[in-house]
């Protein structure tokens, strides 16, 4: 039934605003997402500075909280998350064989609610109110009476818009893993990627509804003064707790499972080697994931819950270190005996491993809830998270960047800047955040804009200042080597590792639009590589070449997330101290009335219009590949 | 130990039975991780170096699926290892959970945080202090724990572990006692607003003796500046908020015996040898707090009262001493 539709098929700047392919979508991820990378890192930076001698005066003591709970807001939600779903989005559908995610219009859609939500939590910057009560906001700081001015309210909306994005895109990758691996890739023949792709977004699905609860739940303290948690009205501040860390644990694993993926990916590629142990590492991997959801308590040792569920979460959480040892010691024997090549990609890998080793042996410590009372809140929380997202997450995720980046761009990053960009980072990184240990067993409590002299905290403050600058070095060389490969020709092979062993080097890089001409059948874990060892020179096709059908694209997607935006405005400003036309068109809930109407008329003519899509031609494909 | 930090601040340098066992169960976990670390980081480098790919090296490996026999080592060892530590959490848990709020015995101190001080009640006395936490040496102190604003967390790092300021009906206990006397340095462990880093306080332990004596002290009545015009203008613009003695309101931190103090608002460290500029003697750190209390603590409630510079000199010189002169 290969009909041509009249499909119009946009160019330049529209085509990157109404794409519903995931390759693009993956683009737009990480662009997006490095844009909040460096803001947060700028934070970070500025909160080093102030911090790089006793009672420093860089930063007074509100702009110091505004940075603080900027940076981890951004870090976590705007820039880890989105990269991850950049790799995600760019990798998985070529890893299983499919030709797009299960929902390519939801998928546009989450790119841009996030991208909404993360651009109205930082216009927080330009209103001149920024959330200043952690990335945790616990009540009561967070509420009306001890943050009276707007800022919370951004993180609240901002963080709220963001998350429908998180929540959809993890939906679309479940369904995608799900429904749309090619013929012959059974579950217990998925990369490891991929497997931790699906984990995460399962863990996504679960998860992300605790925090809208939680934030709708502060949102109408804020805004419509209700009680929830505030105290003279009967609500409970606890309770916030427990909801951002039932939260707030799981997404922990949200983050590191990617890194995890993509570790046993590129360590497998460059030792040439089958990744050892493969079901264990899915074992451990759903396992992780599984015991995520039953530790979020070890965030509260001091609230005061009791003894008992204290011993509890301590064992409970203890318990992770089981899984995350075999995936650890697979790793190794991963390599053990393998023929080790140290690209950049793989540089990245092999330093996560002993460092992310640090961060887990840390994370047992704390779990010991009578001696987290000392850690607690202390820099030593602060060097065990750092050492566990930065050593573990962001190594992973420019591991992956480094290996995967040909597959995106068809070119290949420099070598020499990417090593350098390692070692910088790397060392920068131990610099900044080993020290912090010991900080936090002399007595340094986190969160602190300022310290007095003479507790024995200034040197170690200073290395750390050190080191942050030498991480921000690691990574201006990393967007010097983006800056000079973007300038050199595509000239990336399909497997131009040449040790590639998945689906995803099997296609040019970088992958048409179609992903693949004939869906390709999949005869074993490490589908590539087999057929390399079997003699062949590339997959074996499940199907004849045939019209392929597409997806059209879509500006709905954005006005819809543009509308969320809006209205987050309007209610916000709802309450105003402004006069004449604009406070009445606020306070009378007009904004966020149209803003609201913007996205439902979206959602209405998206409901009601049918779009069947397009075929792309055999006789055009063919044409395709001869040029190529 | 110079190297585990200050003796009276850091949590590696224990000065009572709380932060002893806390430090114990530190030590075995740092052991068991060390280990961990160690055999870790040796097969890493062992395997990095040994297998690194040789230039030209066109072979393929061995592509091994697993070994089950290794699998189940690495395991059973670490399950082994979490119980030698899980054991000793789980009796320790419990342990310090240990309720003293009904013993006679031991001192009952109810603590409320606030932005950014914090008040010490002892209501087997009726007394109410601020700042510095009394305690007579070796006795056990039982401290219920609350918050009249925003979650805050009571933590004296040398002496025990923290537990949070909830507000509402959310009151935590713990124990804790010093093992000599002395004066530990104690923190906020919870980001309560801008001046979060500055709300430390002191825990000042001394002899029974002399905690008795302290005792008494805090319940004769308040003297008030010997100068007329000074004590007018102290009860107007101060005692509305202060107290002393049993003079003026118990709103804000107590002021009786502020002469004995160590420090002013929590960190202006009273010496007669400045060295740092957190540091001055207590006249000269009473002046600069009333002059401008904002400069000092930003965000905390205390306004730049309505006074002259001659009022200010008069109150900073009465309040620096004002002494107790129980430490004999």
């Amino acid at each position: 039934m290969a009909h041509a539709h009249p499909v119009k098929r946009y160019t330049g700047l529209m085509d990157w605003l109404t794409t519903v392919d995931h390759k693009k979508i993956g683009i737009l991820y990480l662009i997006a997402g490095g844009f909040f990378f460096l803001i947060g890192g700028f934070e970070a930076l500025l909160i080093r500075i102030q911090l790089w001698k006793p009672l420093n005066n860089f930063v007074s003591a509100d702009t110091y909280n505004e940075l603080l709970t900027m940076h981890g807001t951004t870090m976590i939600f705007l820039a880890a998350m989105p990269i991850i779903f950049a790799l995600m989005n760019a990798i998985v559908p070529l890893q299983i064989g499919a030709r797009d995610v299960a929902f390519p219009f939801v998928n546009a859609l989450g790119f841009w609610t996030f991208l909404f939500g993360g651009l109205l939590l930082n216009v927080s910057w330009i209103a001149g109110a920024v959330p200043d009560a952690g990335w945790t906001s616990y009540l009561p700081l967070a509420d009306p009476t001890y943050s009276p001015g707007k800022g919370v309210d951004f993180y609240v909306l901002g963080l709220q818009i963001a998350g429908i994005g998180t929540l959809v895109g993890g939906i679309n990758f479940l369904v995608t893993i799900i429904n749309m691996r090619a013929p012959g890739m059974s579950f217990m023949r998925m990369p490891m990627f991929t497997w931790s792709a699906f984990i995460t977004s399962a863990l996504i699905l679960f998860a992300f509804p605790a925090l809208t609860v939680g934030l709708v739940a502060l949102m109408f303290d804020r805004l419509f003064s209700a009680n929830f948690f505030n105290v003279s009205g009967g609500g409970n501040t606890v309770l916030w707790e427990h909801i951002f860390w039932i939260f707030g644990h799981p997404e922990v694993y949200i983050l590191i499972l990617p890194a995890f993926g993509i570790i046993s990916e590129v360590i497998s590629t460059f030792s040439r080697k089958r990744l050892f142990g493969y079901s264990s590492m899915v074992f451990a991997t759903v396992l992780i994931g599984f015991l995520g959801f039953m530790v979020w308590a070890h965030h509260m040792f001091t609230v005061g819950l009791g003894p008992v569920a204290n011993a509890l979460f301590s064992i409970a959480t203890m318990l992770i270190a089981v899984p995350t040892g075999i995936k650890i010691f697979n790793w190794i024997f991963t390599m053990w005996g393998g023929s080790i090549r140290f690209t950049a990609a793989n540089l990245f890998a092999v330093g996560f491993v002993p460092t992310f080793v640090m961060g887990g042996v840390t994370g047992v410590m704390l779990a010991a809830a009578p001696a987290d009372f000392q850690y607690h809140d202390s820099y030593f929380v602060v060097a065990h998270f750092h050492y566990v997202i930065v050593g573990g997450l962001v190594l992973g995720l420019f591991s992956g960047l480094h290996y995967w980046w040909p597959k995106i761009f068809g070119r290949m990053l420099s070598e020499g800047l990417g090593k350098l960009t390692f070692w910088t980072f790397y060392i920068g990184f131990h610099l900044t955040f080993f020290v912090q240990h010991f900080l936090g067993l002399l007595g340094m409590p986190r969160r602190v804009y300022t310290y007095l002299d003479g507790l024995g905290f200034n040197s170690m403050n200073l290395i750390s200042t050190i080191g942050a600058f030498l991480m921000g070095i690691g990574t201006i060389i990393f967007i010097i080597n983006i800056i000079v490969t973007a300038a050199k020709p595509k000239t990336a092979s399909n497997d131009p590792w040449e040790d590639g062993r998945t689906l995803e080097w099997s296609i040019p890089s970088p992958a048409p639009e179609y992903n693949f001409l004939q869906t390709p059948l999949v005869r074993g874990y490490d589908a590539l590589w087999k057929e390399k060892m079997d003699g062949n020179t590339g997959m074996s096709p499940a199907e004849p070449i045939g019209p392929i059908h597409m997806p059209s694209g879509s500006i709905l997607p954005f006005i819809m997330s543009f509308g969320l935006f809006v209205a987050g405005f309007g209610f916000m400003y709802a309450n105003n101290e402004w006069t004449g036309f604009v406070k009445e068109i606020f306070a009378s809930h007009a904004v966020a009335g149209l803003g609201l109407g913007i996205t439902l008329t979206c959602m209405i003519i998206r409901s009601l219009k049918d779009d069947h899509g397009f075929h792309i031609e055999p006789e055009e494909l063919t044409k395709k590949e001869v040029k190529e | 130990m110079a190297g585990c930090g200050r003796e009276d601040l850091s949590t590696m340098n224990p000065q009572g039975p709380v932060a002893e066992e806390q430090f114990g169960l530190m030590k075995l976990s740092i052991s068991i991780m060390v280990l961990v670390v160690i055999v870790v980081f040796a097969l890493a480098f062992y395997v990095m170096v040994r297998y690194r790919r040789r230039p030209g090296d066109k072979t393929i490996p061995v592509q091994v699926e697993g070994n089950h026999k290794l699998e189940i080592i690495w395991t059973v060892i670490p399950i082994v290892l979490l119980l030698i530590l899980g054991v000793p959490t789980v009796k320790s848990v419990f342990g310090l959970a240990k309720d003293y709020t009904k013993d006679p015995n031991a001192v009952q101190v109810i603590v409320t945080a606030k932005q950014y001080w914090w008040e010490f009640e002892y209501p087997q006395y009726g007394i109410k202090t601020s700042q510095e936490l009394m305690i007579p040496t070796g006795k056990t102190v039982s401290v219920q724990v609350k918050s009249a604003d925003v979650i805050h967390s009571f933590w004296i790092p040398a002496l025990a572990g923290k537990i949070d300021a909830n507000p509402g009906a959310n009151v935590n206990t713990m124990y804790f006692s010093a093992d000599q006397d002395g004066v530990y340095l104690g923190k906020c462990a919870e980001l309560c607003g801008p001046s979060h880093a500055l709300m430390d306080f002191k825990v000042k332990s001394v002899n029974q003796g002399a905690f008795d004596r302290w005792v008494t002290a805090m319940k004769e009545p308040g003297k008030l500046p010997a100068d007329p015009e000074i004590a007018a203008v102290f009860e107007k613009q101060c005692l509305t908020c202060h107290a002393v003695g049993d003079k003026g309101m118990q709103l804000f931190p107590n002021l009786t015996g502020m002469g004995d103090k160590g420090t002013v608002a929590g960190i202006l460290v009273n010496t007669d040898d400045p060295k740092y500029s957190n540091e001055g003697s207590t006249y000269d750190n009473l002046k600069r707090w009333i002059e401008d209390p904002q400069a000092v603590k930003p965000g905390n409630s205390m306004p730049k009262v309505d006074l002259t510079p001659e009022q200010i000199d008069g109150i900073a010189k009465y309040l620096s001493e004002y002494k107790l002169d129980v430490e004999q």
